[in-house]
């Protein structure tokens, strides 16, 4: 019989999680004579537990003395009207089981048989509306994707216990491998590639048929054993290698690009976006070489920090998946890249992460199409696993922003960053950012285990959402099993004991083999020796899942035996499933049969090239002004309210931003942590003042009307904010992470070739600015089909670019904020303001298209930063924020908040073109601009360093805590309190 | 000088050894990062370190409660080792996780054989995890560590279950008159804070750190290894170090020898509030 062991707190105990879901079910279901819920952890045991040993389990392991009571098999209490139990799914990793699992073990001294399950018991009290009751379990309580839902009444609860189901995994003995025979005719094939979800084109899988017919493949075949057409381990594998996600077909593709916006049309051929403008821009930076280790070529980018040490960047997104499942999709996606970072060189350790996220409108109330989740939900799934993954991690999560558009509704935008240090040199001499794989080295599996979870990943997200997306591909990671790998690997780099290691992601086995086998020029691997989370896979399922927390690693032949107790030591998982040759194939086999057979020179070098056409279209957009408001203070009290603008202290404090203790510039500045800062400095070396710094930009408003601006808006915005905190313009390097709408033309994709062709205008954009600033692009990652349809609704993503950055500052005590400091500091704006409303903040309040986007004038800003980081060296700068989202007005409004200081300030002296109105000079979003203080006796030797920049003298801070900005005329001064700032900022976000 | 050897966990989660080991040596200490799995292999191993230190992070991942499973591994695995170093007298601490599995293995408040369970840590009072810099009170206590430290200072609290909750009256009652309570969270006016932020999660009396009756093992919820530099203080830039003047410098190694800092560590920039503290248990560890 299962034994069920429950335990909740007491009854005079608040429950803060479960009043809130009361609340909920109160507010938004109308049941209000629903008084009081209790929550109940329950924990299934599927064979045979003695009553003593339950007792101690329950005593012992799963329930407090103090604020807890328990139950065995019945609820732990009677007097309940309506109880609601949510479990997992079969299949779906139980973290929880897991380690309740250990406890057992280590209490009752002996192996636990069976299964344990986890699940959570809500019990009712007053009227539950139980019609709704399917709408509140869905809505609040439970994913049905990976949880599910049942329910009882006090009078059926007898039975209910007596029948539970646990929710068992797998069970039938599968292990079989199938031919795939691949059908003739173009039409065929493209059905076949849908039904497994290869996400292959019918060209790409013409190629593969190519390849069978081929005498010499067939003839090895036979040799081996195999039959002549594919089997199914095979094609799986090629489809993971060859998916966009994996080998961004489209960055790679030939493209005709026509700009019809030109008169004549403008064509040009480009071949490889990210040959001519990613990695030809960096190429192309001289001064940035030196510490260049290296660029595009590993899991992240390795640049040096000085001779000692290097520093590994990466950054991900993790859309679809953090669509179905936001709060398991951004937990594997931080996971995700923290393993990349360990997967660089020899191996990083993480020391921070970056959280960017574009949600649609979080108090949207529009119909919800078929299976999107509000974007509210979204938000709060995405926000709490990013703060389990983060926090349980042990790193620190030091910057980041939210953007908010409806056309992130149908895929929301979920970008994960993490930077990483490691040694430049290991004890016997080896660099650590060069890998090495040689024939011989044996083949290890680290961390978890394999289940059918994570399956097609790397496909599924090469292709849109639609009403068929499977579940499969959504997981819950684990970040206890992924820091007891990590402190493992980390001590194997230490001691030499690997050669080269990567991360199990997309296309799992299939990815990390097929990659590291190119560097030997082969590889072995043996399927059954695979741990398996339960049985009943089979070997393709084994080659290409992507279940959560592995790494692949390279171990030479004589160091296997200490590697094996290493991992002992820290209770790691370290499997040896086969060997690197020099065959020039991957293989595999399972119990002694060969199942796969591909040379590496077709798995990675067969894919045929795409071509594509790029059309930029003249998209007319009118130009709409307003009359100038007759209240300026109130028009900055709502700015300060939008969703992009306002606070994200709530947030932001909910990450654990200072694990590890390096933070020197913390993601809050100022007296209570109420101002916003640019960007994060890291001291991360004791004993030396080294800084580091990170930032970003991200402007996908301004996409609408020319993604060349656009890209240079992100580009200018990250390096502003690293320039405001006091990076040095010398010592820096940035990731681009494009997430765009799908950019191929097809009948179901009618302006493909126009996105196309803004991808195009993007990389012209970014690389242009790139090379202006001497900025190397490291790393990169981007992700094409962010677009959502269901029947004839259509969604997709503003053409997006990330920004992020990272460089070096040599005396982290040299770093500024953004907070006003002290009374009679001097308050500078730097850069010259212009007449460029459209797509700003401000029009968009008054939903009014506005005139003139943003440009950037990269020659004026770089001198502008160089200058700037020139006078922070020299410590004349108090405060200094970069101007962005909301203007002038807004920077100054954080300015004040953060420091809990007014201030008095003349409108006309901020510099800038002529003709504009007050409003337009205080909310107008001008690149390449900031404001900064100075005390007073510092003001002769900043003037003279800026000299040959555009900045005025505006204003002083002062002692009161009075706001106040002078206009033109009276009805245009702004006059408030920093108090009512504050409280206005504070008011979007609170969850 | 007699050195301490200190004996830092790692490991299963734990996440704060590096910063707490850096601190520790700051302070004088020879310290070690150990991993509960060798303790186990060699329980006796435990002896040879004059001072146990179990840091911060989310051991076993905090499933089931915090600090329970690692207390666990210790009440079944290595229970009278530890009990051993602690009847010696030796210093324990534990930090956030550290106090919630001293709290958990009944280490902390330490009655009656550790038997006793009088109070646990639960969850924040306002159900979420928090990260924000709070200010404690040093109070009179049983505690030698603490005595070195500001009346009132500050450092980071980061955590979600960390609301010290007592099972009756008589407990509080009866750490008060043992001077068991070490910190309590306090207001702007430095007196026992008395709602939320100062006192960020609920904590009953505003406890924010606790010693057994002995003084040698205590636990806390913020963290003192997040302000032994000057820099980590969230509110440096308001008043940021004069750097490269000679009187800095002399003023820096003024402040090294004042407090009589181990000089195979630099310190970059200053010094920040809680290093007395890891003095305190140093200078403790230093007589056994």
């Amino acid at each position: 019989m299962v034994r069920r062991i429950e335990a909740a707190l007491k009854p005079d105990f608040a429950d803060p999680k479960a009043d809130a879901i009361l609340q909920r079910i109160r507010d938004d279901f109308g049941a209000t004579s629903l008084h009081l819920i209790r929550r109940a952890n329950v924990c299934s045991f599927e064979k045979e537990l003695s009553e003593a040993d339950a007792t101690v389990v329950a005593g012992q392991i799963l329930c407090d003395p103090v604020n807890q009571q328990y139950c065995l098999d019945r609820p732990i209490d009677t007097f309940f009207n309506y109880a609601i139990e949510i479990g997992f799914r079969p299949g779906v990793k139980d973290n929880v089981a897991d380690t309740i699992r250990i406890a057992c073990e280590d209490a009752l001294n002996k192996k636990i048989e069976g299964g344990i399950y986890t699940s959570t018991l809500y019990l009712f009290y007053g009227e539950f509306p139980k019609r709704r009751a399917k709408e509140i379990c869905e809505k609040l309580l439970c994913n049905p994707l990976i949880e599910r839902y049942s329910e009882f009444t006090p009078l059926n609860a007898r039975k209910y216990y007596l029948k539970a189901s646990l929710p068992k995994a797998g069970e039938q003995a599968m292990g079989k491998t199938l031919a795939i025979k691949l059908p003739a005719g173009k039409k065929a094939l493209e059905r076949l590639s849908k039904k497994r979800l290869l996400a292959l084109t019918a060209e790409e899988m013409l190629e593969i048929k190519k390849h069978y017919a081929k005498p010499s493949t067939k003839k090895t075949r036979k040799k081996l054993g195999l039959p002549p057409a594919p089997t199914d381990v095979e094609i799986e594998c090629i489809a993971q290698t060859w998916s966009e996600h994996c080998k961004h077909k489209i960055f790679n593709a030939q493209i005709d690009y026509i700009d019809k916006t030109q008169k004549p049309h403008k064509r040009q051929r480009i071949n490889s976006l990210f040959k001519t403008y990613i990695a030809g821009t960096t190429q192309r930076i001289e001064v940035a070489q030196p510490y260049l280790l290296s660029v595009f070529e590993d899991n992240a980018g390795i640049i040096a920090i000085d001779d000692e040490w290097a520093l590994a960047l990466k950054a991900e997104t993790h859309n679809t998946p953090s669509a179905l499942d936001p709060y398991g999709g951004a937990l594997t996606g931080i996971l995700g890249v923290n393993r990349d970072v360990l997967g660089s060189g020899l191996g990083a350790k993480p020391i921070f992460n970056t959280d960017v996220f574009c949600f649609a409108h979080p108090n949207y109330d529009k119909k919800l199409p078929p299976r999107i989740l509000h974007p509210k939900r979204v938000f709060e799934g995405v926000r709490a696993g990013v703060e389990r993954g983060g926090n349980a991690s042990g790193i620190p999560t030091v910057n980041g922003s939210i953007v908010f558009h409806d056309s992130y509704l149908g895929k929301p935008l979920v970008y994960c960053g993490t930077g990483g240090i490691m040694p430049r040199r290991l004890a016997d001499g080896r660099e650590t950012h060069i890998k090495r794989v040689q024939a011989g080295a044996r083949i290890f599996m680290v961390g978890g285990k394999i289940g059918k979870d994570g399956i097609h990943g790397a496909t599924f997200s090469s292709i849109e959402l639609n009403e068929a997306s499977p579940t499969s591909a959504v997981q819950l990671g684990d970040p206890f099993t992924q820091k007891i790998m990590l402190d493992f690997l980390l001590e194997s780099r230490d001691k030499g004991l690997h050669s080269a290691l990567t991360d199990n992601g997309a296309g799992g086995l299939s990815s990390s083999v097929g990659e590291m086998s190119q560097m030997s020029g082969g590889a072995q691997i043996h399927l059954e020796k695979c741990p398996l989370k339960y049985p009943g896979l089979n070997p393709w399922e084994i080659f290409v899942s992507e279940s959560q927390e592995r790494m692949t690693v390279a171990v030479p032949p004589q160091n296997c035996e200490e590697f094996i107790s290493l991992a002992k030591k820290f209770g790691a998982e370290a499997t040896d499933i086969g060997e690197f040759t020099s065959t020039g194939n991957l293989v595999a086999n399972y119990h002694g049969k060969t199942v796969l057979c591909l040379p590496l020179e077709f798995l990675h070098g067969g894919l045929p090239k795409m071509k594509l056409t790029a059309i930029l279209q003249n998209k007319k957009i009118h130009s709409e002004t307003f009359p100038i408001p007759n209240n300026l203070t109130s028009q900055l009290l709502s700015l300060l309210q939008m969703p992009d603008i306002c606070s994200k202290e709530s947030i932001v404090r909910q990450y654990d931003h200072e694990v590890q203790g390096m933070g020197v510039i913390k993601p809050l500045c100022g007296v209570n942590g109420a101002g916003p800062s640019d960007a994060a400095v890291l001291q991360p070396f004791y004993g030396r003042r080294t800084g580091i710094v990170i930032s970003h930009g991200i402007c996908p408003r301004f996409s609408q009307y020319d993604a060349y601006d656009m890209a240079q808006l992100a580009v200018d915005e990250a390096v502003r904010n690293y320039i405001a905190t006091g990076g040095d313009p010398r010592h820096w390097a940035a990731l681009d992470n494009f997430c765009w709408p799908d950019p191929v033309q097809s009948k179901k994709n009618k302006d493909g070739a126009h996105k196309l062709a803004q991808l195009v205008r993007a990389n012209q954009g970014m690389a242009d600015a790139c090379l202006h600033y001497n900025l190397p692009l490291v790393s990169g990652k981007d992700s094409m089909k962010n677009d959502y349809s269901f029947g004839k609704i259509k969604i997709s993503v503003l053409p997006t670019l990330l920004i992020s950055m990272c460089g070096v500052m040599l005396d982290a005590r040299r770093a500024v904020s953004t907070d006003f400091k002290k009374s009679g500091d001097i308050i500078y704006a730097l850069g010259k303001t212009r007449n460029e409303m459209r797509g700003s903040q401000y029009c968009q309040m008054h939903e009014k298209e506005g005139k003139e986007h943003p440009k950037v004038n990269l020659h004026e800003n770089y001198i502008l930063y160089k200058n700037l980081h020139h006078a922070m060296q020299k410590g004349l700068i108090s405060a200094a924020h970069d101007v962005s989202d909301g203007g002038i007005a807004v920077t100054l409004a954080e300015m004040a908040i953060g420091g809990q200081l007014g201030m008095h300030v003349k409108c006309a002296s901020i510099p800038h073109e002529g003709g504009m109105r007050d409003d337009e000079i205080l909310f107008s979003e001008t690149a390449g601009r900031f404001i900064v203080t100075i005390k007073a006796q510092d003001a002769g030797e900043f003037e003279k360093i800026m000299q040959d920049c555009e900045f005025a003298k505006i204003g002083n801070v002062i002692s009161g805590t009075q706001f106040v900005v002078g206009g033109a005329n009276p009805s245009s001064h702004i006059t408030t309190s920093v108090k009512e700032l504050e409280s206005a900022f504070k008011k979007t976000i609170t969850w | 000088m007699a050195i301490a050897r200190a004996a830092v966990l790692c490991g299963f989660g734990i996440n704060c050894e590096d910063e707490t080991a850096h601190a520790l040596r700051i302070a004088g200490a020879k310290t070690e990062l150990v991993h509960f799995n060798s303790l186990q292999k060699s329980p006796q191993e435990l002896q040879t370190y004059q001072l146990l230190a179990l840091p911060g992070g989310f051991s076993f991942g905090d499933d089931i409660q915090s600090g329970r499973v690692l207390a666990n591994k210790f009440k079944f695995k290595i229970f009278s080792s530890l009990k051993k170093f602690v009847d010696e007298g030796k210093p324990v601490i534990g930090i956030c996780n550290g106090f919630q599995a001293l709290v958990q293995l009944g280490a902390l408040p330490g009655w009656d054989g550790w038997e006793a369970r009088n109070l646990t840590l639960m969850a924040n009072r306002n159900g979420k995890f928090e990260d924000r810099w709070v200010r404690l009170r040093t109070e009179s206590c049983a505690c030698p560590f603490a005595q070195g430290m500001d009346a009132v200072f500050s450092l980071p609290i980061r955590h979600g279950e960390g609301q010290v909750a007592l099972s009756d009256l008589h407990t509080l009652e009866k750490l008060s008159d043992n001077r068991q309570i070490v910190f309590r969270y306090a207001g702007k006016d430095g007196m026992k804070a008395t709602s939320y932020p100062d006192n960020p999660n609920g904590s009953a009396d505003a406890i924010a750190g606790l010693c057994n009756q002995y003084g040698n093992v205590l636990g806390m919820m913020p963290h003192p290894e997040c302000h032994v530099r000057y820099l980590q203080n969230p509110l440096w830039t308001a008043n940021p170090p004069q750097i490269g003047e000679r009187k800095e410098e002399d003023a820096l190694s003024g402040i090294l020898k004042k407090i009589g800092l181990h000089e195979g560590e630099k310190l970059p920039g200053d010094y920040g509030n809680c290093i007395p503290f890891f003095q305190g248990v140093v200078n403790a560890a230093k007589r056994h």
